[in-house]
Formats: structure tokens, sequence, C-alpha cells
């Protein structure tokens, strides 16, 4: 199924066994060093940091490619805004440094299984429990949204599909109304099912 | 093996308002089940997935008393859960994980904290459903019959005492549903299996037949299910 979005694909590069906390901190400071930063020598290392990180975890491209798109077209939007209000060079700086961080968390998620990352996840919200966070539930929500795309875009895909072989395709209720039930449906037996393994406990 | 019990045990909601009186989803039912395979058949609607889920606390009886093993489920529904695993009609709606091998780690995420153990045990627990080869696969792209073996991998691979199965087999094609009855037939585990398909029912230790919110027989699967039969011709005439 293609989706806008990317899932771990797994692999033995030096990538996929670096643990997940340390790629996710190493995220943070390439992310923040690259915006505060300004100049052609951190937007050029940044940028390549990326291709060879990207090299390295070897990315699979047409994947790869397929997941950017959106953000590719927020990256050209924005580079075209700073060129409007500043100059060609700060637009440039822009457009390379957004393509860089988000072929990095590419790469990230693409490396590392959705298990470790709301593991660490759920390690660093640890320190905050006395203020009444559950780490584990905010971990098991986090899970659930990922999990719920792909089925949101089959569920999607047949409700018009229904109304389409009714002859609704122009009715915005026909496509709408069984989708929405469907949704919350779908949310009472997950529910369900997550109350039956005991995972909410 | 251990015991089921029902105690007078019923189900009522309320009606939607001062016009709607309440309904009756499940009548005072009292059963004691020690078989190792207990079917539950009978007609759409008519109160079985209210009664099994009574078992594991996912439904809270309004009146009685449910014991499962030893366990009161309306007083412990947590330990209940721990014995009773669950498997629904559509297996799509409990997997909640992007790969295979994630979603059964995550029914072992309360048990085993270690990362690397609870790994070896999710992938020991797929490879006795021959899932081995799809353990890194998105579980969007299995069939209908590996999603099923899945959800059933993810269920047992806590090692519940009981396993309740709601019409398991019923999206399955041939060869799935028969593989799938095969499994749960043979479990160890004590089995509650609600379904329409007869020849499964009847190949239990003992069967119950549902209807109108009530249990209306309870006996040799053969004869249950028979009686069955002859009532859905009797009203078809």
């Amino acid at each position: 199924m293609s989706t806008p979005v990317a899932f771990y694909r797994p692999g033995t590069t030096v990538l996929h066994r670096t643990p997940a906390a340390v790629k996710l901190v190493a995220l943070l400071i390439v992310s923040v060093t690259v915006v505060v930063l300004h100049g052609p020598v951190p937007t050029a290392s940044g940028a390549g940091l990326a291709v060879v990180a990207a090299v390295v975890a070897r990315l699979p491209w047409r994947a790869a490619a397929r997941a950017s798109r959106s953000i590719v077209v927020i990256a050209v939007v924005a580079a075209a805004l700073q060129w409007w209000w500043y100059d060609a060079a700060t637009a440039l700086e822009t457009l390379v440094d957004l393509l860089a961080l988000s072929l990095l968390a590419l790469v990230l998620t693409l490396t590392t299984s959705v298990v470790a990352l709301v593991d660490v996840l759920t390690r660093a919200l640890r320190p905050l429990r006395p203020l009444g966070v559950d780490p584990d539930r905010v971990a098991l929500a986090i899970m659930l949204a990922i999990g719920a795309l792909p089925t949101m875009v089959v569920l999607a895909r047949e409700s018009r599909d229904a109304a389409s072989a009714r002859g609704l395709d122009r009715s915005v209720r026909a496509h709408v109304t069984p989708f929405v039930v469907r949704v919350v449906a779908r949310a009472h037996e997950t529910g369900d099912a997550l109350a039956a393994r005991g995972i909410d406990d | 093996m251990g015991t089921i019990e029902l105690d007078g045990a019923g189900v009522e909601v309320p009606g939607a308002g001062d016009a709607d009186p309440p309904r009756q989803l499940l009548l005072p039912t009292t059963l004691t089940l020690s078989e190792r395979r207990i079917a539950v058949i009978g007609p759409n609607g008519s109160g079985k997935s209210t009664l099994v889920r009574l078992l594991n606390g996912l439904v809270r009886p309004s009146v009685g008393r449910v014991v499962v093993h030893g366990v009161d489920v309306g007083r412990h529904p947590r330990q209940a859960r721990r014995k009773v695993g669950f498997c629904f009609t559509d297996p799509s709606a409990q997997l909640v994980m992007p790969t295979c091998v994630e979603d059964v780690e995550l029914s072992l995420r309360r048990d085993e904290r270690d990362g690397t153990r609870r790994r070896a045990r999710a992938l020991a627990a797929l490879a006795e459903m021959g899932l081995t080869d799809q353990a890194e696969q998105s579980v969007h792209t299995l069939s209908g019959g590996q999603k099923q073996l899945l959800a059933l991998a993810g269920v047992l691979a806590t090692g519940p005492e009981v396993l309740v199965a709601d019409e398991p087999t019923t999206l399955l094609d041939l060869a799935n549903s028969r593989r799938v009855a095969t499994l749960l037939l043979g479990l160890a585990q004590q089995l509650v299996l609600v379904t329409h398909d007869l020849d499964l029912a009847r190949r239990c230790d003992r069967a119950l037949l549902v209807a109108d919110g009530a249990v209306r027989l309870d006996g040799e699967p053969g004869e249950v299910v028979e009686a069955y039969v002859r009532s859905v011709e009797q009203d078809a005439r």
C-alpha cells in the first residue's frame, strides 16, 4: 500500500544498530545547530551529513521520495516566500536546511522501529510522572495514532467506492457519513481489543 | 481444567429515553463450564457476544456474578483479563502496531520489561503460528488468515488460561478458516468459541444455543446443533 507515511524498514547497517535514543538526540542537536547557525558552512554540512546518513542507512530511495513529496512542496513554498521577503541566499539556506532535516528525520524513522522510539519517549517522559503524565499512556496514544493512519486510508477508500457504486460520486454526505460511522466503530473495536489484551491496565 | 461459573449473571442496558424501556441483552444466566472446548451458537443479535464478553469483563453483569478459574471478573477485571484471552472477528481492529513482531511485543510489554527478551518471546509466538517470515512485515500486507493468526499470536503470547473467540473464522476463506479452527481446537487452553460454522461447533465438547438473550439449550454439540437447525427450518416454513 502506498501511504504518505514512511515506516521502519529492518536492516543491519550501522544506523539500524545505533540505539534509538542516540539517534533522537543527534537529530535534535543537528536540527538546532542548523537552524541557529547561519551561513553556507552549517547549511552545507547539514546537507552533507544528511546525504551521508541516507547512504549509510541504505535508504530505499523510491519509498523516501514518496514519503517526502509533501515536505518538498512545503519547503519550496517556504523558500519562495523567503525569496520574496528577503533574498535568494536566505531562501536557498531555508530550502536546503528543511530538506536536509527532513531527510535526517526520514533516516531516523526508516532505521528505527516504532517500539524503540516509543520506549525512548516513555523513558524521557518518566520525570514528568509527578505532574500527572502517564508515560505509558502517552506512548500508547502515539502508537495508536501512527497505526490508525493506514486504516483510515482504507476506510476512506472503501466508503468512496461504496458511494460510487450507488452512483453517489458527488454526494459529500454519502462519502462522509459512512466513513465517520466506521471510524468511530473501529475506534470502539480497537478500544475493546486493547482492553481485552490488558494493554491499558 | 479450571471452571467458568456464571451465577445468575444478566446484562441490561438502559433505554434511550422515558418512552424507551430498558433492554435485556442477556437474561440472568447460571452456568458451570468445565469442558475444554465449548461452542456457543445461535442467531445474530441473540446475546452470544454479550455472554462471552462477560467472561473477560468487557461487559459487566448488571445482576449476578461471573467467576473464571477462581477470579471474580466483576471485582478483579484486570486479573480476569490476564487469565482470559479474547480473539475478535475482525483481526484488523486489534492489530495496532506497524509490524507483526511489534504487535506481539505490545502484548508482552506488561510482562517483559527487557527489550531483547521481549523480542525473543514475540518471535517465538510468531513461529508457533508459522509467521516467522512475516515477522518484520507490515501488518497491512498480511492476508486475512495471516492477520487472524497474528491476532491469536498476540493474545496467546501472554499465556492466558482461557481463550474466548468471537466468530474468529467468519471473515476467512475455507482453507484459512480450517487452519484457524484446527489451531483453536488443538489449544491446551480452555476455549469458548462463538461460531456460525456448525461443523466447527460439532467438534467441540459441549455446545450452548443462545436465542433471545438466554441459553435455550445446553449439551452434547451434535444434538444442540441438530436442534438449532431444526428450529431454523421450522421458522422458515
